[in-house]
């Protein structure tokens, strides 16, 4: 009896989250304007009472849920992670505005994580323990992640990670929002071998996991699948500053393409030692897995005009969903906010969640684990997306050609990608 | 038993280290939750530090900032034995390589290094934990002090020591798990640590440990070596010319801080579950000497208060400012340097310990009062004490 009431409110709720979606984002549009209309959301919260929506203790009550933000707002990762901690909060707030959760409206806590990994453990622990958050939305790095994926695995909370990373792992705890390494490393190369006819490849990146397996991953690719050659393939230190003997061994050995994992700071004298030493876009092609429009703002798109990057987002994306939101969050944060790859897919946090919540028809973790795979988003800013049965989202490659006012014009879209955190022959 | 109290750093120190004792064993754990009493071991884990640095940069005048080498050689040896504890065959059949830590598997390393070997054994670990930091601080201490490196000098090397580390670590991540440290350790001997139960366990060890240390610590001071110690701090060259090879005296307190650091960094990784390079650094170095200096460099105990407070403050402050709190604690540290120079301890010898002073003579015999100010000078005001000779 109540397995079949339970499925046909399942019924109701997916046709009202999924197929009938254009309700927020004309929403999204009144909320840039400022008019501030409340729209009904999907069902109230008479329809769901507490205790059959919150059987484990969460912090769920009759007409609020509380969820964590867990970010670096201090410390030398904030200039990245600011961005994801906007664009959750610019979800969540939307989300209110038509209503919440299950009719429930969404209270959030933030903690800093200060770019230290103990520090996001404890964090995590306190969101779980204390808090009984309903969700997080956080970390950033690789390694605050390993840092607190044991706390969520054995508190069982669920994890909205949104960055781009480097796969081989998958968690019944955590939702990866951004790519693994096959999404964001195969069909870019795909395209630049075609597009350049190249055969010769120079690999750099910062020396930690992230770049590392991008690079085994992208030299697998080149040798046995573009029939191509690594004729370089070296690593430096986070915050490295000094890119001059790099630079002259590319011009020593002039590979067809330079596919570079440069992270941080290091980004901005990697680029300007670039430019300084002579290299030019026309003599010298560039692929960058790690640069998004973030980055762009400290480097200075006259440095980086013509050069490549290969994500699944750029703030340039012609559709409406993207045109709706990059007003909304210019509206909220600022017209001078830029918007990047990592940005916009921490926006899909919140709402994946929403999603998976009113399907599932609990805020139950293990019900919204469940019911993760195959949520889709058709309003997402980047197109459309879905949530795998391994927690990933299928999503498409794009590689923009970075301009001198810092935007990035799409030139290759592929088709929507399978992740696979674990790819054969790539190991 | 007048003896044995006097061992020990005197009547007033050991009632002072009851009350400490009192308060972690008894008041923490009656009154916090598990989350804020696994916070509060966490602090601990740097007071272990702290009590070294009171040691060594109080008492001996030898400043580190690179105590964070040897808390991260106890805590990375602790936690390379935990790892391949979980790194289990069956635990990862998933990787390329079953049987190895993940991140070896990640780094195309097809087989266990050599100098992981001895952490398949626990002894050879504690064993390890005690004597590679011991060992290390002796070849620092032989090549800096034999050779009369010392003060500024001593504490720029220890801290590029400290640097260099960090670099190596980072830099071999193929052994040593670089920047994202060795993450998700689970069992010791197959007893899970992850639970409420196993964190309550650990609270307590770590208590105890740490008791033990600052008995420890103040049976040294009061031993005669403790004594050269100070006269070294202050007229080095007098206690040279008296005969004594000075560069020994300053090894072993070195050797003893670094001792105490692995040991806090060994429960650090029990109690936290992972280890990483943060902790080896120069930043945390910088922070452990902070909370040496906040608690009041000449007061063992109080190196214990300071490191909990400071920690306290940290984590509430930024539970409640997320954006600020990093300001509030930069003032925090100026202003205990600036208005309290002897730290937390030297406020409470000047307001607090008086009172207890005239409640306890109050209480005792006047014959019994006078004997225990023969056989113990004037309590120590925090002033550096002339030595005369």
């Amino acid at each position: 009896m109540l397995a079949s009431y339970i499925q046909i409110k399942e019924k109701h709720l997916m046709h009202d989250s999924t197929r009938k979606t254009p309700a927020w984002k004309r929403h999204l549009l009144a909320v840039a304007l400022g008019a501030g209309l409340g729209f009904a959301g999907a069902a109230g919260a008479a329809d769901h009472p507490t205790d059959k929506v919150n059987t484990t203790g969460l912090a769920v009550s009759d007409d609020t849920v509380k969820v964590g933000i867990l970010h670096s707002v201090t410390g030398t990762m904030a200039i990245s992670e600011t961005g994801s901690v906007e664009a959750e909060k610019l979800a969540i707030e939307q989300i209110n505005a038509m209503g919440g959760v299950l009719g429930r409206q969404i209270e959030v806590i933030q903690e800093d994580g200060a770019s230290d990994w103990p520090t996001f453990a404890e964090k995590s622990r306190k969101l779980l323990t204390q808090d009984k958050v309903a969700a997080v939305f956080g970390c950033w790095t690789s390694a605050s992640r390993k840092a607190v994926l044991p706390v969520f695995e054995k508190e069982n909370g669920i994890l909205y990670y949104p960055t781009f990373y480097e796969g081989l792992e998958q968690s019944k705890n955590v939702i990866y929002t951004g790519q693994e390494a096959t999404q964001q490393n195969l069909a870019g190369l795909d395209w630049i071998a075609k597009e350049k006819d190249a055969k010769t490849y120079y690999l750099v990146g910062s020396d930690y996991i992230w770049p590392r397996t991008s690079n085994k991953i992208a030299r697998k690719h080149i040798e046995n699948v573009l029939g191509g050659e690594v004729i370089g393939e070296e690593y430096y230190p986070l915050g490295n500053t000094n890119f001059g003997s790099l630079i002259n061994k590319i011009r020593l050995k002039k590979p067809d393409v330079v596919y570079a994992s440069i992270v941080g700071g290091s980004n901005v004298a990697w680029w300007k030692q670039l430019k300084a030493a002579g290299i030019t876009p026309e003599r010298q092609t560039i692929v960058t897995i790690s640069v998004t429009e973030d980055e762009v703002l400290g480097i200075g798109g006259e440095n980086i005009a013509g050069y490549y990057s290969s994500m699944k987002y750029f703030q340039s994306l012609e559709n409406e969903n993207n045109q709706a939101f990059v007003k909304a969050f210019k509206a909220r944060w600022g017209e001078d906010s830029v918007i990047g790859d990592v940005t916009q897919a921490a926006y899909l946090g919140p709402w994946l969640w929403k999603a998976a919540v009113e399907k599932a028809g609990s805020f139950d973790v293990d019900a919204v684990a469940a019911a993760s795979a195959d949520i889709e988003l058709e309003t997402a800013p980047e197109g459309y997306v879905k949530v795998h049965e391994n927690h990933h989202l299928w999503s498409k490659l794009r590689m923009g050609q970075w301009k001198a006012d810092g935007q990035a014009e799409v030139v290759y879209e592929s088709e929507l990608i399978e992740p696979n955190p674990f790819p054969e022959g790539y190991q | 038993m007048q003896n044995w109290i006097s061992a020990f750093g005197g009547r007033q120190r050991l009632l002072q280290l009851a009350a400490l004792a009192v308060v972690l064993l008894v008041v923490l754990p009656l009154t916090l939750d598990i989350f804020r009493l696994n916070l509060i071991g966490k602090y601990l884990t740097y007071a272990f530090v702290a009590i070294g640095l009171v040691l060594c940069w109080g008492y001996g005048g030898v400043l580190s900032l690179g105590q964070g080498i040897f808390f991260g050689l106890g805590g990375y040896c602790m936690a390379m034995f935990l790892k391949l504890e979980a790194s289990s065959p069956e635990n990862t059949a998933i990787q390329s390589t079953p049987g190895i830590p993940d991140f070896m598997d990640w780094n195309q390393i097809t087989e266990l290094p050599i100098f992981w070997m001895p952490f398949h054994s626990l002894t050879l670990t504690v064993l390890l934990i005690l004597t590679v930091p011991a060992l290390f601080a002796f070849v620092i201490g032989v090549a800096m002090f034999k050779r009369r490196v010392g003060g500024v000098y001593f504490a720029i090397i220890t801290q590029a020591i400290a640097s260099i580390a960090t670099i190596l670590i980072i830099g071999q991540q193929g052994y040593t798990g670089g920047i994202n440290g060795i993450t998700d350790l689970r069992t010791l001997l197959g007893w899970d640590i992850r639970p409420d139960s196993a964190k309550y366990i650990l609270y307590f060890l770590c208590c105890v440990l740490l008791i033990l240390c600052l008995l420890i610590g103040q049976f040294v001071l009061s031993s005669r070596y403790g004594k050269l110690l100070i006269a070294m701090r202050d007229q080095e060259d007098r206690v040279r010319f008296s005969g004594y090879d000075v560069a020994n005296i300053k090894i072993f307190v070195f050797a003893l801080a670094g001792i105490f650091s692995a040991i806090g960094g060994a429960m650090f990784a029990l109690q936290v579950g992972f280890m990483s390079p943060t902790f080896v650094g120069t930043v945390v170095s910088i922070e452990m000497v902070i909370f040496c200096a906040v608690g009041g460099r000449l007061s063992l105990i109080g190196a214990v208060y300071g490191a909990l407070l400071v920690n306290l403050a940290k984590s509430l402050l930024s539970e409640s400012f997320p954006q600020l709190w990093i300001i509030f604690m930069g003032a925090l540290f100026i202003g205990v340097v600036l208005l309290f120079p002897r730290g937390l301890a030297g406020l409470y010898e000047d307001f607090v310990q008086p009172h207890i002073d005239r409640f306890l003579a109050s209480r005792r015999k006047p014959a019994l009062v006078k004997h225990e100010q023969a056989a113990e000078p004037a309590p120590t005001s925090g002033k550096p004490q002339e030595v005369t000779s």
